[in-house]
């Protein structure tokens, strides 16, 4: 087994909530982030499925130093990037990109293309413009747009050309690890098999990894390697995608497998299993959080939260029920 | 007996530029729906589906006009009525559920006036019986307390709550026929799931149509009996839903259909080519050919147009032609 | 299975929207919709303001010789087509002054406006984009100042600095930019959200890179609109400096001056040493207002488009 190229241990990222106006006395605390450890090894996808106020968002913005953690460490390639500064920090932030999931704010307006996608290069290197064309010119060729493209303007492309050009200014600095936002949710249906394509096909060419965030299990499914399912700030299962699929193991993967749509009309789930909203993360529920609207909750869910358990091989689940 | 809802060729433009410039959102229409049926509009932006549903309730922007065509519902003809007979149309007999539950609630007014206020301008209802009225109708979306939950506000309430509390309104006056737009595009997977199943009670306690306008086929195959599929305000392909599943005629359907990521499959998806139309260019023929991987000479050339494959299944493609022909000749060697 | 990456190799210039073509760098299809209106005013006074010197027939500050004062305009009686417009007190040509006043009230409010622009447009991106003390003390300098009453301060500070054209431009920047450190400070907050603008964030960028390539050129809109309004409140406040006495002092021809000169004359019936740079004041002030307004429309649906 490589070394991870990305680990989260013990990740925790707790937003003080204060109020009054003028004494602003702290109240509590959301524990939007509480105990994540992930890896995200080379050349794979790992998936982070779940739903609004998971933490999922935080923690992306964790991974790319927009917030900094309240505990717990954040290594890639095995050095704690808390503690990266100047050079190191410039590498880290070469190495780590992001793409978000709305291709119309995710592009400055008043740039052209080609200067968009230069950026990151004009930030880490001092390439001559000719160097900065022609690597312009390769990355865009990598995501299937002609080179004139680098000429235009943003509001001159579609929605999927502009995640096209997102996805290419991520790429242009030998990137190892992307991180994709819910990259395809805002992308008409066709154009998201293109776009998840493609990104299936730089990771074969290039070997970069990608942390894929999404809500939609058959999409994060597909294209992830392995899938790590998150609730309330915790992740409560971690297994390799055709396993999870196969054999969803705790009771909310178990939920989110019964709540997805089908994809035939023959193709009847179970019932749906869950009720309720999801709590807030001001006021987790104690013990498991999940227990107040699990089926299958039994009295020590209320008062111990469950240990993450290796319960077949590869395949985590935080749950008392095994 | 006569469908709830009759579409005829339905034609509706937008014109823009001072009338130079025509862009045929809805070109040529049709669908049929009975009492209590769903059908699901499905398609991808631009298609025209969401300008279909507004022409049928009559509240088209400015911009955009029908220009032909019918719309007829419960036996009367709709296109031609004026404003004042359409207002009392919607509410009371065609309901319409948005996409976003913020954008169709007003914040300054609470629950019970916003649940209450149809069943008390089309109906007339007032004191007790309202107040009855409104408790049954959160009720029926499943929205637990009723009682205190219609003093409260919109912004007290998560999004799938809120989503309920419009399909109650939309309840509220008691419609034959509710028109719902991409009503579960920002809801959470569960809670989508959950929603989805209040509107299936809904349906069947109160036997109401549906026209769900969707690009997820995922909820097609869920909720609705039949399925039109629209490109280029145009209707492709339109017949039952487990029919067109199992054995899509039309490419775009097709292609639909084989782009979507299957649970559990790591086949590779099926992607279209190109991007979508422009519709105000469109090419000659038919408007899918540029990007149709069986695409023959002729599609270029003719736009295709209803073909018959089954009693209530057409597509518009001219390769339904050769699969039937293919068919006979097949039949009589 | 289709290959669906040679399939997916779209060209540049495929799904077109191509009518919008008013973005930096695409003005051209610009050209057929400009605002006939306040060109047709603004034009000419430019014209008139740059080529002064060679269009006026006489030397404003000097008196026409053999001429009388208070001459009429030559269509009325006692008039003469020597000064077409008539003279003042000191029988200088009224149209020369005219023609030099306007170049007066073009420079005052371009520059003037240029240097309000600048100063409360940096305020407002440090105070918006940087946040924290900065944006406090930047904030809270803005409600001092805004306090003033802008045209009793500007008095005060041309008493203080003494009358001269170039420091009447310091000054009414000095006392205007703060209405657009207010609205660009706003506009950078929002901006600031924007996905582009945390991504530039994240791949590394300064902050110096952020503002001048990110925030900048997006609050430009908004920086021209303000300008195009702000140019007459600011011609309108030098010609009440120069009516006041305080602005551009005699004997150069400023439009307010020549106001106030002509004032008590207006009860004897000499209604050209009023009325003519009444009007200029008012066509010049009306026409850029027009074009205020017309680029705030113009602009705006393009930023909706992005």
């Amino acid at each position: 087994m490589p070394a991870p190229l990305l680990e989260l241990e013990n990740l925790q990222k707790y937003f003080p909530v204060s109020s009054g106006m003028l004494l602003r006395r702290k109240i509590g605390w959301v524990k939007a982030v509480d105990g994540v450890n992930i890896a995200v090894y080379p050349g794979e996808t790992l998936g982070l499925i779940g739903e609004s106020g998971c933490g999922k968002t935080t923690t992306s913005k964790l991974i790319l130093l927009q917030e900094t953690p309240t505990a717990g460490t954040i290594r890639f390639d095995g050095e704690d990037i808390a503690s990266l500064t100047g050079q190191e920090l410039m590498r880290y932030r070469r190495e780590v990109q992001v793409v978000f999931q709305d291709p119309y704010s995710s592009l400055s307006p008043r740039m052209r293309v080609g200067d968009i996608i230069a950026e990151p290069l004009e930030i880490h290197t001092d390439f001559s413009r000719e160097a900065l064309h022609e690597r312009v010119a390769e990355v865009l060729d990598l995501v299937g747009l002609e080179p004139e493209a680098a000429r235009l303007f943003p509001h001159e492309f579609s929605g999927g050309q502009r995640q096209r050009i997102a996805i290419a200014r991520a790429l242009t600095t030998h990137t190892r690890l992307i991180v994709l936002d819910e990259p395809v949710s805002a992308l008409d249906v066709s154009i998201r098999a293109q776009i998840m394509n493609q990104l299936e096909h730089l990771q074969q060419t290039l070997g970069v990894s990608y942390l894929f965030i999404g809500h939609d299990l058959a999409t994060v499914a597909h294209i992830s390697h392995r899938i790590a399912v998150m609730y309330l700030g915790q992740i409560v299962e971690l297994a390799d995608s055709l396993e999870l699929c196969a054999k969803p193991l705790h009771p909310y993967t178990q939920a989110l497998f019964a709540a997805a749509l089908p994809s035939h009309p023959d193709d009847r789930h179970e019932k749906l299993t869950i009720t309720g909203e999801v709590p807030s993360a001001l006021n987790p529920p104690s013990g498991c959080r999940f227990h107040p609207r699990c089926p299958h909750a039994m009295p020590q869910c209320a008062h111990e939260a469950p240990v993450r358990k290796e319960v077949a091989p590869q395949h985590m689940v935080a749950c008392h029920l095994y | 007996m006569a469908p709830l809802l009759r579409v005829s060729d339905l034609q509706t433009h937008y014109f823009s530029f001072g009338g130079t410039r025509v862009v045929k959102a809805v070109d040529g229409v049709s669908f049929t729906l009975e009492e209590g049926e769903t059908i699901g509009l499905v398609g991808e932006s631009g298609c025209g589906k969401t300008t279909t549903c507004l022409s049928v309730v009559g509240l088209l922007p400015p911009a955009a006009r029908v220009v032909g065509g019918s719309i007829e519902f419960a036996g009367e003809e709709l296109t031609t009525k004026r404003p004042r007979e359409m207002r009392r149309i919607r509410g009371r007999q065609i309901a319409m559920i948005l996409q976003d539950p913020m954008a169709s609630l007003n914040p300054l007014f609470s629950i019970y006036w916003q649940v209450a206020e149809p069943a008390y301008h089309h109906q007339g209802m007032r004191g007790r019986s309202l107040l009855k009225r409104v408790r049954d109708l959160l009720r029926a979306v499943r929205i637990a307390s009723p009682e205190v939950r219609m003093r409260e506000y919109p912004h007290q309430m998560s999004g799938g709550m809120r989503q309920r509390v419009v399909g109650a309104i939309a309840m509220a006056g008691g419609p034959k026929l509710i028109i719902a737009d991409e009503p579960t595009t920002n809801l959470d997977v569960t809670i989508q799931a959950q929603y989805l199943e209040v509107l299936k009670d809904i349906q069947q306690q109160s036997g109401v149509a549906l026209i769900f306008v969707t690009h997820n086929l995922g909820i097609v195959a869920k909720m609705c009996d039949k399925m039109a599929v629209m490109y280029a305000g145009k209707i492709v392909e339109h017949g039952a839903v487990r029919d067109l599943f199992r054995d899509p005629k039309h490419p775009y359907t097709q292609a639909l259909l084989g782009s979507m990521p299957k649970l559990g499959s790591k086949e590779p998806l099926f992607a279209i080519p190109g991007q979508p139309p422009n519709l105000a260019q469109l090419p000659s023929g038919c408007a899918f050919q540029p990007r149709c991987v069986h695409a023959m000479p002729r599609c270029a050339m003719q736009e295709p147009d209803d073909r018959r494959i089954g009693p209530n299944w057409t597509a518009k493609c001219w390769l339904v032609d050769q699969q039937a022909k293919g068919q006979y000749a097949s039949a009589t060697a | 299975m289709i290959s669906t990456i040679e399939e997916t190799r779209v060209p540049a210039i495929a799904a077109g929207s191509r009518e919008f073509t008013s973005v930096p760098g695409r003005w051209t299809g610009l050209a057929r919709q400009l605002p006939a209106l306040p060109l047709a005013i603004l034009v000419p006074f430019v014209l008139i303001a740059l080529f002064a010197d060679w269009i006026a027939p006489y030397d404003p500050t000097e008196p026409i010789p053999g001429a009388k004062i208070f001459e009429p305009p030559f269509w009325m009686e006692g008039g003469s087509v020597h000064a077409l417009l008539g003279t003042d007190f000191q029988s200088r040509d009224l149209l020369s002054r005219l023609i030099f006043g306007a170049r007066v009230s073009l420079i005052v409010g371009v520059t003037g406006t240029l240097v309000a622009g600048s100063i409360g447009t940096a305020l407002g991106i440090l105070a918006g984009y940087l946040g924290g003390w900065v944006d406090q003390v930047i904030m809270r300098l803005t409600d001092a100042w805004l306090a003033l009453p802008a045209l009793v301060f500007a008095i005060f500070l041309a008493t203080m600095l003494g009358p001269s054209m170039w420091n009447i431009v310091i000054i009414l920047g000095a006392v205007y930019w703060t209405r657009y450190a207010r609205v660009i400070r706003g506009e950078v907050l929002s901006l600031r959200e924007r996905e582009f603008v945390k991504l530039a964030e994240i791949a590394g960028g300064s902050r110096t890179r952020v503002i001048f390539r990110h925030i900048l050129p997006n609050v430009l809109n908004s920086t021209m609109v303000l300008a195009s309004l702000t140019i007459g409140v600011v011609i309108i406040a030098e010609a009440s400096l120069s009516f006041l006495g305080v602005g551009v002092p005699p004997p150069e021809p400023a439009w307010g001056s020549m106001l106030a000169d002509g004032r008590s004359m207006l009860m004897v019936g000499d209604w050209w040493l009023t009325i003519f740079p009444g009007l200029g004041i008012l066509l010049v002030v009306l026409a850029t207002q027009l074009l205020g307004d017309w680029l705030r429309i113009r602009l705006d649906p393009q930023l909706r488009n992005m």
